[in-house]
């Protein structure tokens, strides 16, 4: 996994509450055998009309005055469907860092295990944010757990666990720290 | 302090605790399919290890199989390679998978339960978010993401943070009409689509335990829909009456151990929960559900709400917005609106309960002939069943479909979908945007509901038609 710190940049705002995993990406895209290419489908109803490639030019991701790799979007995001490729699918766009006041369990987990930054805001820090023009800058730092706006020095904190901060600052997966567990989890079979 | 029925289920599962951090939790079953499982095995291969406990994983092909010709090769040609490669990993990897034409092949939630594999005090999971499901039987059951998927392959363990815990109690009678699915739509839209993140949920009271394993089962299912991790029921005699004989159920004097063991799976009665709510039988009609999240659902004789009348912006943003995906009219009723598709199946109700309740209203009826009605069997166990009991002439006398198994139209990943603009009331879990084919409109119900609507064409109140 790949380490993450800090990260500043312009924002995708995305002002709408309860996106599902199904908008993120619709179950038709999940047909692959690998993690990649899920960025093109990525919000695909959203972006694209029918089955063509014509452009939805009201959806921010068509809008080429906004750019960055923070994705900042409304509450109860990531619900519905445990589909990583949901965090994939954002990740292979080029975003880094989601911003939300809530994230549903299963897609906080899928993004933390990609190195995907989940970063949790109070919703009157959210509304902050979506009240900012295209051209704002905000800047993520994983170390100190600061979310800050550059242009009014308006800064908040956010939570994350101690044990998948430090996951995430060295790029560590969980998988080589339970392989190395497999002697303790052996002992633990044979006890019960 | 007593403890909750959750804790006492966690607590023998923890291999060990990290320092300020989660707890590495032992996990008993690990259920795949061919969706979210191909980057798990890819990921081991890359780094040269092989499944840990293959005799703990089973497999099935659910979520992208076609719903007729199964004996046939898949026509489409990624949903092709990707079960075929569900085949091939579990051959390298010694996996049990009951793929295409397995007499046990079926919607992975629905034959964890049928076959006896699913069991109280296990833990259990899968690549999906509705392994809620089998809470049902009193297990810690939730859904998980592929790195996950990969975790378990490796160590069968996960690295969990212990969520919080919520008591949801049901007192009181059911009303006529009113099936376990109205139960759980009800919940839901009273507490939202997210009143539930971070919790588990344990449901309880008389109105929970008077209800058959497979009306629990849909309780537990939707679960998630309120975004709690999972949802469990302490298990009881009838829980054991299902579990006993089924194919891989303990047997003879491991059945009496367990039985024993499985006895002392519930809530002290000194527990304290996180969060506790009461919800009153008596108070439930059937319920619909008018938006595009399951939160958005009224009672069958309920108006749809005027956005005005919310008083937060963001969740009247939200109406405003299902309304328009939706094509209706704040303030109205439902009841009388058109539909173009009823879809009975899904893992939230294709169980043979379920389409023996449909039977119930359909038998000697016909469809209306404005609407298309597909009904798939969750797993070839219930297809063989409903040919047993003679339902499929039922439906089939009613102009119904009776398709093979799998999750068809409810995520709309095979051909099952429905088209763009069209209104489906579908007995499954999900009425997001799209959720079954681009554009589609989903009323979620009960299986009553639906065989309801089937017949009139349009969304009815089933005790209408029960009277």
């Amino acid at each position: 996994m790949e380490a993450i710190n800090i990260i500043k940049s312009r924002f995708v705002p995305l002002p709408v509450e309860n996106i599902d995993t199904d908008q993120i990406i619709p179950a038709r895209f999940l047909k692959a055998t690998t993690k990649e290419g899920f960025g093109k489908n990525l919000f695909r109803d959203w972006r694209y009309k029918g089955n063509n490639e014509n452009q939805l030019s009201q959806f921010v991701l068509n809008d080429e005055t906004y750019s960055g790799e923070i994705l900042v979007a409304g509450r109860n995001f990531g619900c519905g469907s445990s589909r990583e490729h949901a965090a994939w699918a954002i990740k292979d766009y080029g975003f880094k860092v989601v911003v939300s006041s809530a994230f549903a369990d299963i897609f906080q987990s899928n993004a933390l295990n990609n190195g995907l930054l989940p970063v949790t805001v109070s919703e009157v820090f959210l509304q902050k944010i979506f009240s900012l023009s295209n051209r704002s800058i905000l800047e993520v730092n994983l170390k100190e757990q600061t979310i800050s706006i550059s242009e009014t020095g308006e800064r908040e904190s956010f939570p994350i666990s101690a044990y998948k901060k430090t996951c995430m600052l060295n790029g560590y997966d969980d998988v080589d720290f339970l392989l190395n567990l497999r002697k303790e989890i052996e002992k633990f079979e044979n006890l019960n | 302090m007593g403890k909750t029925l959750f804790d006492k289920i966690w607590e023998k599962h923890v291999v060990q605790s990290v320092e300020d951090g989660p707890d590495v939790l032992y996990i008993d079953k690990h259920f795949i399919h061919e969706v979210t499982s191909p980057q798990a095995f890819a990921a081991l291969d890359k780094k040269g290890i092989k499944v840990f406990r293959p005799q703990q994983v089973v497999a099935t092909a659910d979520h992208n199989v076609p719903t007729i010709n199964q004996h046939l090769p898949i026509s489409d040609h990624l949903s092709r390679m990707q079960v075929d490669q569900l085949i091939e990993n579990c051959k390298k990897h010694d996996i049990q998978l009951y793929g295409l034409g397995h007499p046990y092949q079926g919607i992975v939630h629905v034959i964890g339960p049928e076959l006896g594999i699913t069991q109280p005090g296990m833990t259990i999971v899968c690549g999906d978010s509705h392994t809620s499901t089998h809470g049902a039987f009193g297990s810690i059951a939730f859904g998980i993401g592929t790195s996950e998927v990969e975790m378990v392959f490796a160590s069968q363990c996960l690295l969990q943070n212990k969520p919080k815990i919520m008591r949801i109690s049901v007192e009181g009678k059911l009303n006529k009409g009113v099936v376990s699915k109205d139960i759980i739509l009800y919940i839901i839209s009273k507490i939202s689509a997210s009143g539930a993140t971070g919790y588990f949920i344990e449901f309880a009271g008389p109105a929970i335990t008077s209800l058959s394993m497979e009306a629990r089962m849909t309780i537990c299912n939707m679960s998630i829909e309120m975004g709690a991790r999972g949802g469990m029921i302490a298990p009881d005699e009838t829980t054991f009456e299902y579990i006993k004989e089924r194919e891989f159920a303990p047997k003879e004097q491991q059945w009496e151990k367990k039985i024993q063991e499985w006895k002392q799976l519930f809530s002290d009665s000194d527990a304290v929960f996180d969060k506790e709510l009461l919800i009153n039988a008596s108070e439930i009609e059937p319920m619909i559900t008018w938006g595009t999240n399951p939160g958005l659902g009224i009672s069958i004789s309920g108006l749809i709400p005027v956005a005005e009348s919310i008083p937060d912006e963001g969740e009247r943003n939200n109406i405003i917005k299902a309304l328009h995906y939706m094509g209706l009219q704040e303030g109205k009723s439902l009841k009388g609106l058109a539909v173009q598709n009823v879809f009975i199946g899904s893992c939230t109700n294709a169980r043979i309960e379920d389409l023996r309740l449909v039977a119930g209203v359909v038998k000697g009826r016909r469809k209306n002939a404005n609407v298309r009605v597909l009904i798939v069997p969750g797993s070839q166990q219930v297809a063989a069943q409903v040919k047993q009991e003679g339902l499929d002439q039922i439906f089939w006398d009613a102009g119904f479909e009776i398709r093979q198994a799998g999750c068809s139209a409810c995520l709309g990943m095979n051909e099952d979908k429905i088209p763009a603009g069209e209104y489906c009331i579908s007995t499954s879990n999900r009425n997001f945007e799209g959720r079954q084919g681009a554009g589609a409109r989903t009323l979620l119900a009960s299986p009553l509901t639906a065989a309801a609507t089937a017949i009139t064409g349009v969304v009815t109140d089933v005790r209408e038609l029960l009277s």
